[in-house]
């Protein structure tokens, strides 16, 4: 607890990760609790009130309180319903990448030589591409959709993590701690992940909580591309294709999802410079 | 300096190698019939599928049909386009200026507001003009720029009609393309008022695309100024009585652009490696667009001559922005 109270104190005085953390949480509530707090169900079409405006608007109706899409669905409803689908998407994106890189990044720092020589070309390889291209390609040859996107973005993240750790394991494994285990008679294994890793932790929380917002943005990037989330799913990238004809005429289907999309990565940013400043001194740069 | 630019130059040869594999890889790696990828045609006769097979090589060894891959990007052959017929190299090169022209831009957009909006947050620290620029920052930096890029034309080009929604040109200029870059082509040889339209088309642009580059640039330039103002030898030049503009101005930003222009480096790689996004919103004929159409298109030769294009253009880039440091940062190359 008293680390936790430590954490907590430096984490507090960030007024603006307060209340990143804040509107987190409530998307999060939001996400958990989607089918029970939205209005309508997001592919139920209302064939009579197509793009409707939001309520406080000239021709605007109470039951959609954000107004309704092309073929009549609820705004307030899909835009709910998009929460799971971005956090979901971030969760799984950065829980691939992270766990995937760690350990690559852990056998690049520990062992050295040819291993690290090895892992770390490839990383080299996959940094030279622009990573939405590469998402992209990736899509390309997996083919359009949900899933595939995630695999895609993952594996354009991970170099991030490798690297990360592959310079943090470095710098802790000549410490006398890891030496004082390995006379003891600690395996590789034993060192590498249980020694050496957990206090390597700090600045890859950090690259999660960034690699998070960067999951997001992507994966509605590749939405809006048309090479993510395949309509009707309520994505908000795709929910924003979807509407990009109607820019001129109903503001609301492109101003919404993109907010939100705006909101949530914004407070992941927020949490990640404030987790920044309370958990590693050496990388406090605001 | 001389050992330093070897050994950096001779890293490059696995990413080159590594770069190709996967370039080379990439349409062999697609589902289906890489024949019927590649040439684009349906309902071919059993005998057209075999000439075509043995046209691509794909009756070869695999690790023969990589060298020949080799072989013809050595030699500047980056296959045919099954679209255009056109020769990929040939349309990159058509199209990359209308990148370099929009990524300049952007960046020359992001430096000029992003450094001195960095230096003044970093000297004035906590001051509501530090706390607003970095929101800001943040904010930008959190940007959906697809969306973003929509609210332009929403409020500028749809509400205002300030600016034009899409394009480079209008189409009633018309005149002959010498360099490329719009902006000078139009000055030269472009008919009145071609010069403005060509500028209105890359205001919008170039915003949405300057805006993540300026958020990162001015967070960074803050940061490495506040690094530097708390260093001993700037409270020396202080205490010995230099003015203050003399100190900020020489003594601290000197060092503190140093990880800065680092970062302009490798932001400036990655977008002139195809802003896919702000391309597709505005219609602008860049290679960022000519990736995407293609994909749409499953014109996958020029997917695979794009993807290694601009690995290179990236590849090159960071080798600039590497020696580049290396000149300004001694620490580096004597390491």
């Amino acid at each position: 607890m008293g680390r936790f109270a430590e954490f907590w104190f430096y984490f507090s005085v960030n007024k603006g990760a307060v209340i990143g953390l804040v509107t987190l949480i409530f998307l999060v509530l939001v996400a958990i609790l989607g089918p029970f707090i939205a209005p309508h169900a997001p592919y139920e079409q209302y064939r009579e009130a197509l793009l409707t405006p939001p309520a406080w608007q000239e021709g605007g109706n109470t039951s959609f309180l954000l107004g309704t899409d092309a073929v009549g669905r609820d705004l307030l409803s899909r835009l709910i319903y998009g929460a799971r689908f971005s956090l979901f998407i971030g969760l799984i994106v950065v829980a691939i990448s992270m766990v995937t890189g760690v350990i690559l990044g852990v056998l690049a720092g520990y062992f050295r030589g040819w291993v690290d020589a090895l892992i770390m070309r490839i990383m080299d390889i996959i940094l030279a591409f622009p990573p939405l291209l590469l998402a992209l390609v990736l899509v390309a040859i997996l083919g359009p959709g949900l899933f595939n996107a995630m695999i895609a973005i993952a594996l354009v993240l991970q170099p991030h993590f490798a690297r990360l750790t592959r310079a943090a394991v470095m710098s802790e494994k000549n410490r006398e701690y890891v030496i004082a285990a390995k006379l003891a008679g600690a395996g590789h294994i034993r060192l590498m992940f249980k020694t050496i890793l957990p206090n390597c932790l700090a600045p890859l929380i950090v690259q999660g909580t960034l690699s998070f917002s960067n999951a997001i943005l992507e994966a509605a990037a590749l939405g809006f591309l048309g090479m993510g989330a395949q309509p009707p799913t309520p994505e908000w990238g795709t929910m924003l294709a979807e509407a990009r004809e109607f820019i001129l005429r109903a503001w609301w289907v492109v101003t919404f999802p993109g907010l939100a999309i705006l909101v949530t990565v914004l407070a992941i940013n927020l949490v990640g410079d404030g987790l920044r400043d309370a958990l590693d001194p050496k990388l406090k740069r605001s | 300096m001389f050992r330093y630019i070897a050994s950096r130059v001779l890293l490059l040869i696995p990413t080159f190698i590594g770069i190709s594999f996967v370039a080379f890889m990439f349409i062999r790696l697609l589902p289906g019939d890489p024949v019927i990828a590649l040439a684009g045609e349906r309902g071919m006769t059993p005998e057209r599928h075999q000439m075509l097979l043995e046209q691509f090589g794909f009756n070869r060894p695999i690790w023969e049909q990589y060298f020949s891959f080799l072989w013809n990007i050595f030699h500047g052959d980056f296959g045919t386009s099954i679209a255009s017929k056109r020769a990929v190299l040939a349309d990159f090169l058509t199209l990359f200026p209308a990148t370099l022209e929009l990524s300049l831009c952007a960046m020359l957009f992001a430096v000029i507001i992003g450094i001195p909006a960095g230096i003044f947050a970093a000297v004035k620290r906590g001051s509501i003009f530090d706390q607003l620029s970095m929101g800001i920052a943040l904010v930008g930096y959190s940007m959906p720029i697809f969306w973003w890029g929509i609210l332009l034309i929403i409020l500028f080009a749809g509400i205002l009609h300030w600016t034009p929604v899409s394009g480079r040109m209008d189409l009633i200029y018309f005149f002959k393309p010498t360099t490329g870059f719009m902006l000078i082509d139009s000055l030269i040889s472009g008919p009145k008022g071609a010069f403005k339209s060509a500028f209105s088309h890359l205001i919008l642009p170039t915003i949405v695309l300057g805006t993540i580059p300026l958020a990162v640039i001015a967070r960074q330039t803050r940061s490495a100024m506040l690094e530097v103002l708390g260093e001993d030898y700037v409270r020396t030049a202080r205490a010995k009585g230099l003015a203050p503009k003399r100190v900020i101005g020489i003594h601290a930003l000197r060092n503190a652009m140093i990880p800065v222009i680092t970062t302009i480096g490798l932001q400036m790689g990655l977008l002139m490696a195809g802003a896919i996004l702000t391309e597709t919103i505005f219609s602008w004929p860049g290679i960022g667009k000519w990736m995407i159409d293609a994909i749409a298109k499953r014109d996958y030769v020029v997917v695979q001559g794009g993807l290694m294009l601009v690995a290179l253009i990236v590849m090159t880039v960071n080798l600039i922005v590497d020696l580049l440091y290396a000149v300004v940062n001694p620490r580096i190359r004597v390491k």
